[in-house]
């Protein structure tokens, strides 16, 4: 905590400096159900910020209670009054749906530590708009082909419905050759599945995959857990996070789940990141923490080659991604989403504390099914 | 077709007609389904139990009835986590809601009575604020783990073949048994009587010497350890988080207006209805408009609209009772 505390002053020192100081808006999620998502993502950020050195970099960082109304509130803020240079920070992505179209209009750059909704990485893709994570349908899709490789042929898919959680199926279904048992969108924010459990249980599926973030999937598994019903699941990462895994206890453990990200990455900037992230939360990171760690050192990398005001230069630099990634080996797509190793992992049990282990490699280099539609 | 003719609105037509229409679910699911309904009204009556009769007795609107329902769970986590037992943590939720809807009532709500509801409003909104910032504040933002007791965990065989969880079972039990003692409590007992009056006509009850104060106190703790206790049971299953008792809330003044504002009567038909309508609402939608559309976009389309369903049930409520189920006056 202390460094973050270290960190703000450096930032509230540097917003007073007579340099051209970057100023970045930062929207996310820190109250309510998505809480832990977008506090992940603010630290990872935070941390590199501070590890840079910088003190010419403003962050502001609005809670956005994971409300489209209120999200579009705080960005016209930030670019009408803040005057921000870089937006970034959006969790979810109707909310992400509902800001990014207006922020990259307006010639402010948007780097998304997250959300990474198809449209905005096919028709709807910008010159301005970076997703530093990975497209919405990516982990989903390395799940679909981890189901082929375990030989499930019967699936129960399921996931809220909303921009993502649509993509999270369409993803699965593009490369799953599988039936499906049955097919599910639950209410974004659904905490009781009773309901969807009875259906699983009476579909005769094989497998039974979901995509539920945050408290959403702690719900879930535990109630899954408890009915009774032995069918396995399979998910992407964001179902078995970090952040959800001491809540859920042992109920997840075993369960393979697809991440492009993982504590056990070997690269020297992984393994400094998460020593760094503990000592300075006292907590395992997350790849919510990891991707805003990412984001911020990409924006880092591209300010030693260029001021935002001089865009086609600043553009170029984000577009060379020129930064030590904690994922090893990083690089843009034509439509600015990543080209990335997607991994296998494991739920574990490490003494009292429930985390993952890498198990396999899904895709090596994948992209996405988008990138042809983006025309910039 | 022909039996179905016969038929009117039995059960049995129903899961018939269900049948012949062409979904693809057995009756197993279909009671599997009721059950679960049954239960998410259940643990809704412990919530809107309290609202109405705040409400009722002391004309309060408090939008700070979630944020028992939270201190409940977190009670209930924390005290389980550190003692290991589950009706130990449970106890402890019931006594911390109490305690603090007594500590609110005591400090902030009693200046509130004689002021108009949007200052009611507002002040209960900022104690939302309060509550959840404090929880953060002290537990941070990442949920807590609450486990199912032992006792209860696993899933019990019905008759018929159905596998139910038994900790649902006992959900819809215990349900059943506050909403009977509610009842006994406010039919039977003089602190009832009181309170009945005190819904009537709170000046003549002063007026003949009872202290006005006192129930008051006593009848907010009530409505925030139901509120608690109700956080604590659901806290097992799902995630103790920070704003939990949000979404519950908005649920809970859609049961109250459905069953008539101050009638715990009311608040338990309308609870059930809410809970049966969302929960069956959300599974036979989607499967009706397969019959239409293609499976992707049904499931879409049918959860889009399941989740209007409470609201259109409370909008058909009040054209058709303005003053909802059981309610006596506008």
């Amino acid at each position: 905590m202390n460094k973050f505390l270290m960190a703000t002053a450096a930032l509230a020192l540097g917003a007073t400096s007579v340099f051209a100081d970057v100023k970045i808006g930062m929207i996310t999620t820190l109250s309510g159900g998505g809480a832990g998502l977008g506090i992940d993502v603010r630290d990872g950020f935070m941390l590199a910020i501070a590890q840079s050195g910088r003190n010419d970099i403003d962050v502001v960082i609005e809670d956005d209670q994971r409300k489209p109304d209120i999200a579009v509130q705080l960005s016209d803020k930030m670019i009408q009054s803040e005057r921000v240079d870089i937006m970034t920070g959006i969790i979810w992505s109707n909310l992400a749906m509902a800001v990014v179209p207006a922020v990259t209009n307006q010639n402010v750059f948007y780097l998304s530590p997250n959300a990474g909704p198809s449209l905005l990485a096919g028709r709807g893709c910008n010159e301005n708009y970076f997703n530093v994570a990975w497209q919405n349908d990516n982990l989903h899709e390395a799940a679909g082909a981890y189901a082929n490789n375990a030989g499930y042929k019967n699936s129960f898919i399921m996931a809220p419905n909303y921009p993502a959680g649509q993509d999270a199926l369409t993803g699965y279904k593009r490369f799953h050759t599988g039936d499906l048992a049955g097919e599910v969108f639950t209410k974004l924010g659904q905490t009781d599945y009773a309901a969807e459990i009875a259906q699983i249980r009476a579909s005769g599926a094989d497998s039974v995959y979901f995509f539920l973030p945050g408290g959403m999937g702690i719900s879930f598994l535990k109630q899954y857990a408890d009915s009774g019903i032995d069918i396995p699941v399979v998910g992407p990462a964001f179902s078995f996070d970090q952040g959800i895994l001491q809540a859920v206890g042992a109920a997840a453990l075993g369960v393979v789940n697809t991440s492009q990200w993982n504590k056990d990455i070997d690269n020297p900037t992984n393994a400094a990141f998460v020593e760094t992230f503990q000592a300075a939360y006292g907590r395992l990171p997350s790849l919510y923490a990891s991707q805003g760690f990412d984001t911020a050192n990409l924006l880092i990398s591209a300010l030693e080659t260029a001021h935002p005001s001089d865009a086609d230069s600043f553009r170029d630099a984000l577009r060379a991604a020129n930064f030590d990634s904690t994922r090893g080996k990083f690089a843009f797509g034509p439509n600015h989403h990543p080209i990335q190793t997607i991994y296998a992992r494991e739920v574990i049990q490490e003494g009292d504390v429930f985390t993952n282990k890498i198990i396999g490699v899904a895709f090596e280099n994948h992209s996405d099914a988008y990138a042809g539609d983006c025309k910039m | 077709m022909r039996a179905i003719a016969k038929c009117k609105w039995s059960f049995a037509c129903l899961l018939a007609g269900a049948q012949n229409f062409g979904f693809s679910m057995s009756a197993i699911l279909i009671i599997e389904q009721i059950l679960n309904g049954l239960q998410f009204g259940v643990m809704l009556f412990l919530m809107a139990a309290g609202l109405t009769l705040i409400f009722g007795v002391m004309g309060l609107i408090n939008l700070a009835h979630g944020s028992l329902y939270m201190v409940g769970a977190f009670a209930a986590a924390s005290m389980a986590g550190l003692t290991g037992s589950f009706f130990i943590g449970l106890l402890a939720a019931l006594i911390a809601a109490a305690l603090a809807g007594a500590i609110i009532e005591i400090v902030v709500i009693r200046r509130l009575y004689k002021a108009a509801h949007l200052d009611q409003v507002l002040a209960t909104f900022a104690l939302i604020l309060i509550f959840s910032e404090g929880t953060r504040w002290l537990f941070g933002s990442f949920p807590l783990f609450l486990e199912i007791p032992a006792l209860l965990s696993g899933p019990v065989a019905l008759p018929g073949g159905i596998q139910y969880p038994l900790y649902r079972l006992s959900l819809i039990a215990i349900g059943l048994a506050v909403a009977v003692g509610l009842w006994a409590l406010i039919e039977k007992t003089r602190i009832g009587i009181q309170i009945r009056a005190g819904e009537n006509d709170r000046e003549m009850i002063a007026a003949l010497g009872v202290d006005i104060s006192k129930l008051y106190t006593l009848v907010f703790a009530l409505g925030a350890a139901l509120a608690g206790t109700a956080g604590a049971l659901v806290g097992a299953i799902q995630s103790v988080q920070v704003g939990m008792g949000e979404p519950v809330l908005i649920l809970a003044f859609v049961v109250i207006v459905i069953g008539g504002i101050g009638s715990i009567r009311g608040a338990f038909i309308g609870a059930l209805l809410v809970g049966l309508t969302d929960t069956l609402g959300g599974v036979f939608l989607p499967e009706l408009l397969k019959l239409f559309m293609e499976t992707g976009s049904a499931q879409k389309t049918g959860s889009a609209f399941a989740s209007m369903g409470i609201y259109i049930l409370m909008g058909g409520v009040l054209i058709w009772k303005p003053t909802g189920l059981f309610g006596a006056r506008a």
